[in-house]
């Protein structure tokens, strides 16, 4: 009964029809059939923040998430924001501001980012700091990545009209 | 790490659900949010034959507000239960609480139900429920069971549910016009687990607590409802009553070690919560005098 399962879900914007195991988390699905490895695999508990990703417009730890459970889901992930254009903004400012260094913990610093941004278009630093809560980054000390996103915020509000 | 392997049944609705409880019982594991089990899957820490999958059952989801009650279902996710308006109406305390669970990408998957089916005894939910007088509702193959929430939580991970059973929703009195919340943790990270924590929901009177009742978190191996908020009660509250209180909370205490804190720490902590929690609810900054963590 541990037999594989069809799924038909959407990964940015794409239809994608796979047969998993029930065992594969989400994470594994997109960084090993899809080859999308910009979301990134680290403590595969729930606790770093790494694998974020959006799942119907939520963000969601993928390594938290079956890809048995994304049957009929549209999922994006880091390219997928990447791609579209939706957040260059914020990769610029994440770039200017050296809010990363090794990048690992990057991508879903960036999801985490964009998803305040979407709810909450002019946070203060403890709101940023709050919604960031769940994502580690080992390098920077999180102070330019505070940095960053709030300049990301600033500036999108004054090119709004 | 990674789960080890298991067979998945995406549930069709409640009976499907019972049915496969039925069939399988202590070998399958109910699948809600997943912010929990998969966690411990992953980790090796448990490994069901089966996991059953109830996210499709969307009658299980959302909060409703009937004649004095509220009755929020089991699939309830914790982003829902932040943003619902008859939650921050009539369980505020549940409000605030949910906001200190996990962090926010958590917070979009995992559900109520799922919370307090795995009962752990540092999750905020369970207290809450305590001091809220909950009920909870679980369905088996013989029908609908009620059960309180003082008798739901027997031990870590462990609760009063039968393996055929699911936990369908819960029920909260409406909290009263007059009525006070104290809900606060100590966490080494905004969203990790507490090292010790308490929702509080209280009746205060003219300065004085017409009712309190005290759910800690994190002090022992389920949430504990402290029998010691009955000293507080219908009193005079000066600093030796509450000391009085603070000696009969530690003796109700029977804190676990971890790689967060030490017993003696997490005693600590309590007494310290339960002095900030009558000075905050009562308003008396004095009574708050030393108490610091």
């Amino acid at each position: 009964m541990t037999n594989a399962v069809a799924i038909s879900l959407s990964v940015n914007g794409e239809r994608v029809e796979a047969t998993v195991l029930p065992r594969l988390n989400l994470a594994d699905f997109l960084r090993e059939h899809l080859k999308l490895t910009g979301t990134h695999v680290g403590c595969e508990h729930g606790v770093c923040g790494a694998c974020t990703v959006r799942v119907n417009g939520d963000i969601v730890r993928s390594c938290l998430l079956l890809a048995v459970q994304t049957h009929n889901a549209a999922v994006e992930t880091i390219e997928g924001l990447s791609d579209s254009g939706e957040i260059a903004d914020l990769q610029s400012a994440f770039r200017e501001r050296n809010a990363l260094q090794c990048g690992f913990c990057t991508p879903g610093m960036l999801m985490a980012a964009q998803d305040l941004l979407k709810q909450s278009p002019s946070p203060d630093r403890e709101q940023i700091r709050e919604h960031l809560s769940g994502n580690y980054c080992r390098c920077t000390g999180y102070q330019a990545i505070v940095d960053a996103i709030e300049t990301t915020a600033r500036a999108r509000i004054g090119r709004l009209p | 790490m990674k789960a080890s392997a298991f067979a998945y049944a995406r549930a069709t609705s409640v009976e499907n659900a019972l049915e496969l409880l039925t069939a399988h019982g202590e070998k399958a594991k109910v699948l809600s949010g997943g912010q929990s089990l998969l966690p411990a899957m992953n980790l090796r820490l448990i490994a069901p034959e089966l996991v059953i999958d109830i996210g499709e059952l969307t009658e299980l989801r959302g909060v409703v507000v009937e004649g004095g009650v509220l009755t929020i279902g089991a699939l309830t996710r914790h982003a829902d239960l932040l943003k619902s308006r008859e939650i921050a109406a009539h369980a505020p305390l549940l409000a605030d609480a949910v906001a200190q669970v996990a962090h926010p990408a958590i917070r979009n998957r995992g559900t109520i139900g799922g919370s307090l089916a795995q009962a752990d005894p540092a999750s905020e939910l369970p207290a809450c429920m305590l001091a809220l007088g909950a009920t909870i509702i679980a369905r088996g193959p013989d029908g609908e069971r009620r059960i309180a929430a003082n008798e739901f939580f027997v031990g870590i991970y462990e609760t009063a549910l039968w393996p055929q059973e699911l936990l369908v929703a819960v029920e909260l009195p409406v909290a009263p016009e007059n009525s006070a919340h104290f809900f606060h943790e100590f966490a080494r990270r905004h969203g990790d687990y507490a090292i010790v924590g308490l929702a509080a929901q209280a009746i205060v009177t003219d300065g004085r607590f017409a009712d309190l009742r005290l759910g800690f978190f994190a002090v022992g191996d389920r949430p504990l409802l402290a029998r010691s908020a009955g000293e507080l009660v219908d009193v005079a509250i000066t600093s030796p009553v509450l000391s009085e209180a603070c000696a009969a909370l530690d003796a109700e205490l029977d804190p676990l070690e971890d790689q967060q804190a030490t017993p003696a720490m997490r005693r600590h902590l309590a007494k310290v919560l339960l002095t900030r929690c009558v000075s905050s609810l009562l308003g008396r900054p004095d009574l708050c005098v030393g108490a610091s963590a």
